[in-house]
């Protein structure tokens, strides 16, 4: 088993902390995980993008082929097209469907997501709802991994455990309204 | 054995302290920075080892070679444009009686994520006559340590680890050993070997190129360099993360290529030619310069036909990736979805809303657009981001402090109304000596420094000293009183602080401007541990 997944989104919106939740996951079931991430300049508000891979045995390139990814997983529905290079033909792309607008040439909002929806497998996530819902206006990058959950060849359970290591340090308030918004994004 | 998830960098840092370093030196720069703040946060745990940053990568890498003479363990770390500014004590070390094992992990940044050049390491450790050690994964990054550490301590020279980007920030689970404990503090034996005077600088000379013969037997012998022969038509040399790209295709590979991966240098060239006699061509995957290449192929003719990026079979500029390395190995790009990104707008970094700099240039911008000839000289931080639109005020970026200093060149090559604008650590950094020289030739120039107390761009470290310091020690160089102004970086303070470049501008000698604010990251960084704390 290997599953690849590109994951991107904008410097601020959390992409590190979905890579972690899924990665740590993934390393509660004693996989094999490679994860790289973008520190430094690209971090201030630029386009971020993070290669997650998992396996059931020895991981090699810390970077995911061209055409290789089984999923792209993307914070925000501009970015989810940037990367599009990465997914495999029958790959699913999941992405938030809000914009993050900082630039001045953002396209119309209405053909990304037309776009998007040209993909075969993509899923557009209401994640300022699912937010809304779990009570934690800052969980919508929960709500994306929730959404990702079923599609990822790891355990719901692991993934609560992952998310409850994680936001240990925030107290429990934040525990449980995280493993909400997973739940909620799990269930679109 | 304990396994952790760690980043590149941060094995980096922990197999350092497990081989039993007693200090760690270092300036922050991406992608170096999490080498220091994992020792900050394992010294915090435990009390050791001592782990700090300096004023700049010179400084460090003088400190660490303090704690060498006096017989112990020292890293000390930076990127790879860093290793310039340290550059005159790192040339000059390989020349000492290295004893405390010293040992200098120095990333650098293909494909320039966050960073002025690609220049390659690999060429420093070659040029000064040291060993060098290039991990490929997360376990080796660890692994190399304490290696590196017996190594130096063995040839009596400083020991290179050359990380890359894409190493230092990718996380994977390694296994680790049990801590060594630090050496005891002992003065070196012969302080002759650390006095570079001519007469015995040409002594020491003569010893490290002896060392050199040592240095190729360790490298020939190394499980670091192994080779394996298989096919005779195409042998490939891998160093590096080159490794990891080549394995990556290996399932679509018809062929059982013969193998050979460098992980240490100098170059183990007997290897190289057993291989290169066991097979027709040579492939050669590198991340960086295409040192190994160049040093296969010489100049003189030869019969060995070597594939790499000076043949223009791998792409010579930017990243190795699994893509770039298939069309060398005869395989096609992998199947696509069909669609052009080309077509959608860029996402560049910018200045964080509410970022004090943006103040600072919108004063700044105004006052250029009114001036007939001006010049801002910009320098290596966040505000460099200003020279992006929509601000694109900065309009020269070169290295640390090099604002201040070019700024004098032109104004005294005749152009008026020349500003320098950098940070509180770039100040620190190396600005400080560029005031030096402006004063000494009361140069016509305005300097800003941009306050905001702490190193943004490398996530917030802390300013080596208090910025508020900068003001006493223009006064102390000797710029004059009248024109060293602090004020706000704020829009409120707009249109005087307008007036009060403009003021500047027109007098013909050295101003200095600080504009101060915190920066809105570091603010709410200290706002989130004030909360943990309480």
């Amino acid at each position: 088993m290997k599953y690849d997944i590109i994951l991107c989104g904008v410097g601020g919106q959390g992409v590190l902390s979905v890579a972690a939740a899924i990665a740590t996951a993934a390393g509660i079931e004693d996989l094999h995980v490679r994860q790289s991430e973008v520190h430094g300049m690209a971090q201030r508000g630029g386009a971020v993008l993070s290669h997650l891979r998992i396996s059931d045995s020895e991981i090699y390139s810390d970077l995911v082929p061209q055409g290789s990814a089984d999923m792209v997983l993307s914070m925000e529905p501009l970015e989810s097209l940037r990367y599009i290079s990465f997914l495999k033909p029958e790959g699913v792309l999941i992405s938030a469907q809000e914009p993050f607008i900082n630039i001045s040439n953002y396209p119309e909002l209405s053909s990304i997501h037309d776009q998007i929806s040209k993909i075969d497998n993509s899923v557009l996530v209401n994640t300022e709802k699912i937010a809304k819902a779990a009570q934690n206006p800052r969980a919508a990058n929960m709500a994306i991994v929730g959404a990702a959950g079923k599609y990822l060849p790891v355990k719901m359970e692991s993934l609560h455990k992952a998310v409850s290591i994680l936001f240990k340090n925030k107290g429990e308030d934040i525990v449980k309204k995280n493993l909400s918004a997973i739940d909620l994004g799990g269930a679109i | 054995m304990e396994t952790y998830a760690l980043l590149g960098d941060e094995a980096i840092a922990l197999g350092a302290v497990d081989a039993g370093i007693s200090a760690a030196y270092g300036y922050p720069g991406t992608p170096s920075t999490e080498i220091m703040e994992y020792l900050q946060h394992i010294n915090k745990e435990t009390g050791k080892p001592l782990a700090r940053w300096s004023a700049n990568e010179k400084t460090a890498y003088e400190e660490a070679l303090g704690t060498s003479f006096y017989g112990k363990r020292v890293l000390v770390t930076m990127k790879h444009v860093g290793l310039n500014v340290a550059a005159d004590a790192f040339m000059n070390s390989a020349l000492l009686d290295i004893r405390g094992g010293l040992v200098l992990a120095i990333a650098d940044d293909p494909g320039m994520h966050s960073s002025q050049n690609e220049q390659d390491s690999r060429y420093y450790a070659d040029f000064a006559h040291i060993p060098c050690f290039e991990p490929f994964n997360q376990q080796e990054a660890y692994d190399v340590m304490s290696e590196a550490f017996e190594l130096s301590e063995k040839l009596h020279v400083p020991v290179m680890i050359r990380l890359v980007t894409r190493l230092s920030h990718s996380r994977a689970a390694i296994k680790t050993s049990p801590r060594k404990p630090e050496n005891p503090g002992i003065k070196a034996p012969d302080v002759k070997q650390w006095m570079l005077l001519p007469a015995l600088a040409r002594k020491q000379w003569h010893q490290l190129l002896g060392k050199d013969v040592q240095m190729k037997q360790f490298s020939e012998t190394s499980s670091w360099n192994s080779l394996e022969l298989n096919s005779k038509s195409v042998g490939v040399i891998t160093s590096g993360l080159g490794k990891n790209y080549f394995l990556e295709n290996s399932s679509e590979y018809t062929e059982n290529y013969s193998h050979l991966h460098i992980g240490c240098y100098p170059l183990p060239t007997d290897r190289i030619n057993k291989l290169a006699s066991h097979c027709e061509t040579l492939i050669v995957v590198e991340e960086g310069e295409p040192l190994i290449e160049k040093q296969l192929r010489g100049i003189l003719p030869q019969s060995t036909n070597i594939k790499g990026k000076l043949s223009g079979d791998i792409p010579r500029e930017g990243e190795l990736t699994p893509d770039t390395i298939r069309s060398v190995f005869g395989l096609s790009p992998k199947e696509q979805i069909t669609f052009d990104s080309s077509e959608l707008p860029g996402r560049p970094p910018q200045l964080c809303k509410g970022c004090p700099h943006d103040d600072t240039y919108k004063f700044i911008k105004e006052v250029v657009s009114e001036l007939s000839e001006s010049a801002v000289m910009s320098d290596i931080g966040c505000y460099a981001l200003g020279a992006l639109p929509p601000l694109q005020v900065p309009e020269t970026i070169v290295c640390m402090g090099a604002s201040i200093t070019m700024a004098k060149g032109a104004a005294e090559a005749g152009m008026d109304n020349v500003m320098a604008v950098l940070g509180d650590s770039t100040f620190f950094h190396s600005g400080l000596t560029g005031l030096v020289d402006c004063v000494a030739d009361n140069a016509s120039v305005t300097i800003l420094v941009l306050d905001n107390s702490t190193v943004g761009m490398t996530g917030g470290q802390e300013t080596i000293l208090p910025s508020d310091r900068i003001k006493q020690i223009a006064l102390g160089i000797g710029v004059h009183p009248d024109h060293i102004h602090v004020i706000d970086a704020h829009k409120k303070d707009h249109e005087q602080n307008v007036q009060l470049l403009k003021d500047e501008l027109a007098y013909k000698g050295v101003s200095l401007i600080i504009p101060v604010r915190e920066c809105i990251e570091y603010f709410r960084k200290k706002k989130r541990t004030e909360k943990k704390e309480n």
